[in-house]
């Protein structure tokens, strides 16, 4: 086992968004977390790379226990260099051509040498097929494109892990099947990936393991293939049928 | 004009201009490179929400934005012997217009560094780069591609606010155009010119602050 959590609870004010909420995640393992707008999936990949500081909860990574609550800055920033996150809103450092926002984690945060810090980067941008627009800045990209520098951004770094918040939510379809295949690719290739999203098609597909959130707690969890041909609960059963049957449709292609 | 006050502008001239090239942009340059020290300073802390100091600036903004420049002067050099605090008139001038100007550009640099959008910083934290690190290499340089602008208005007012330690006793530009009004009586000529020549000065100004923008704003074209 990569990492697990365990009882990882947070509270904005009086609202509770995490109850107590614990997940595992083996290596090579493709997790997708599913549920509606506000069951608090987010907060929950951001609370394991503390982007929220979590009010309770234990991580678990590489065999190292943390307590989420109080992890000192020491340990947080050494674990955020095992990691990688790709946000919904792909956040390239704007002031930076797409080769320099892969390189620059490797280059500031991990002293690699500069030369050997952008043949990496290279690589990364040719896997998600960037590589002719390394010199471009973010303002000169398409969302697509963005997203998947975004992607090179995060494998560059070479993590035991990457997290994935709603990738494709910003995107409209054309463009989400870009990055989708990119994610595909990776998976193919054994990158452990945690994947929050409303893609039901590629957690269908792709994802080896789904989690299915509501209301701050895990409703069920298990192998997508069950998750989805045998739901065990009469509230995954409904949240996966609201998709209407046709989109449902065009997921299954790809 | 008649050729004795075409004489007179030229001779004047040079009278003129240097103490405005020895003076002015002399204590412009200083007062603005501390002012900016002093704004990065407290606008960082305030960014941060570093207890106390964040009330400290504050406390000190709301001073120095809510007093006159020329107040703010006399106090300085004419008020501070008083409590055996003696200052040379042109120390003195850098001094209050150090912490005057700094006032305002700290305001403005704070509105250009919380125009970042937060996900920049979460980014950085994701990238492996610590706090620090990703204001040096990520949030200052967008934060200074915003502030550029009014940062260079601010410049651009300062020096012709500078006129106005003609008030204590430095001869600048404007004080020295007054000393030779004192003796030829040509006030229209004469403010006429000094004038003119302020405006060379900041006309100089907006050719680098044009320049400058271009060079930071390379990230910002659109459609290449």
């Amino acid at each position: 086992m990569l990492l697990c959590v365990k009882d990882v609870r947070k509270s904005f004010g009086a609202l509770e968004v995490l109850k107590g909420v614990d997940l595992s995640v083996d290596r090579g393992d493709v997790v997708a977390i599913l549920g509606p707008s506000g069951s608090g999936k987010t907060t929950l990949l951001r609370c394991m790379n503390f982007l929220e500081r979590a009010d309770g909860g234990v991580l678990t990574f590489d065999g190292e226990q943390f307590p989420l609550g109080r992890v000192p800055k020491r340990d947080i920033a050494r674990l955020r260099k095992k990691t990688a996150f790709v946000f919904q809103s792909y956040n390239l450092f704007l002031n930076k051509t797409a080769l320099q926002n892969v390189t620059e984690g490797l280059i500031t945060a991990r002293k690699i040498p500069k030369a050997e810090a952008e043949a990496a980067g290279r690589q990364a941008l040719e896997k998600v097929g960037m590589a002719d627009r390394m010199d471009h800045y973010p303002s000169q990209l398409s969302g697509g494109q963005q997203q998947r520098v975004a992607i090179a951004r995060a494998i560059a770094v070479k993590p035991e892990i990457i997290y994935f918040d709603e990738p494709t939510s910003a995107l409209d379809p054309e463009l989400t099947g870009e990055v989708l295949t990119v994610m595909r690719r990776l998976a193919e290739e054994g990158m452990t990936m945690l994947v929050v999203t409303h893609e039901l098609g590629f957690a269908r597909t792709v994802s080896s393991r789904t989690v299915f959130m509501e209301h701050g707690v895990v409703v069920e969890a298990g192998p997508s293939r069950e998750i989805f041909d045998h739901p065990r609960e009469e509230r995954t059963r409904t949240f996966l049928r609201l998709d209407n049957p046709e989109k449902h449709q065009q997921e299954k292609e790809f | 004009m008649n050729s004795e006050l075409l004489e007179l502008f030229l001779d004047s001239f040079p009278s003129i201009l240097i103490p405005g090239l020895t003076c002015t942009i002399p204590l412009t340059a200083a007062a603005f490179f501390f002012a900016m020290i002093i704004a990065a300073a407290a606008a960082m802390s305030q960014y941060a929400h570093v207890p106390v100091i964040t009330q400290l600036c504050r406390f000190y903004i709301w001073v120095f934005r809510g007093t006159p420049l020329l107040v703010q002067l006399f106090v300085v050099f004419y008020g501070l012997p008083k409590v055996g605090l003696r200052l040379e008139a042109f120390p003195a001038a850098v001094i209050t217009f150090s912490l005057n100007e700094g006032a305002y550009c700290a305001e403005t640099v704070r509105a250009a560094l919380e125009a970042v959008p937060a996900g920049q910083l979460e980014a950085g934290y994701c990238s492996g780069m610590s706090y620090l690190q990703t204001m040096r290499r990520i949030i200052l340089p967008q934060a200074m591609r915003t502030a550029f602008p009014p940062l260079s208005n601010s410049l651009i007012a300062m020096v012709k606010d500078t006129s106005l330690v003609a008030n204590i006793t430095v001869v600048e530009m404007f004080r020295a155009t007054q000393q030779i009004n004192a003796r030829v009586y040509e006030p229209l000529l004469l403010y006429m010119e000094v004038g003119l020549i302020y405006l060379l000065f900041s006309t100089v100004l907006t050719w680098l602050q044009r320049w400058g923008e271009k060079k930071l704003g390379a990230y910002e074209n659109r459609g290449v």
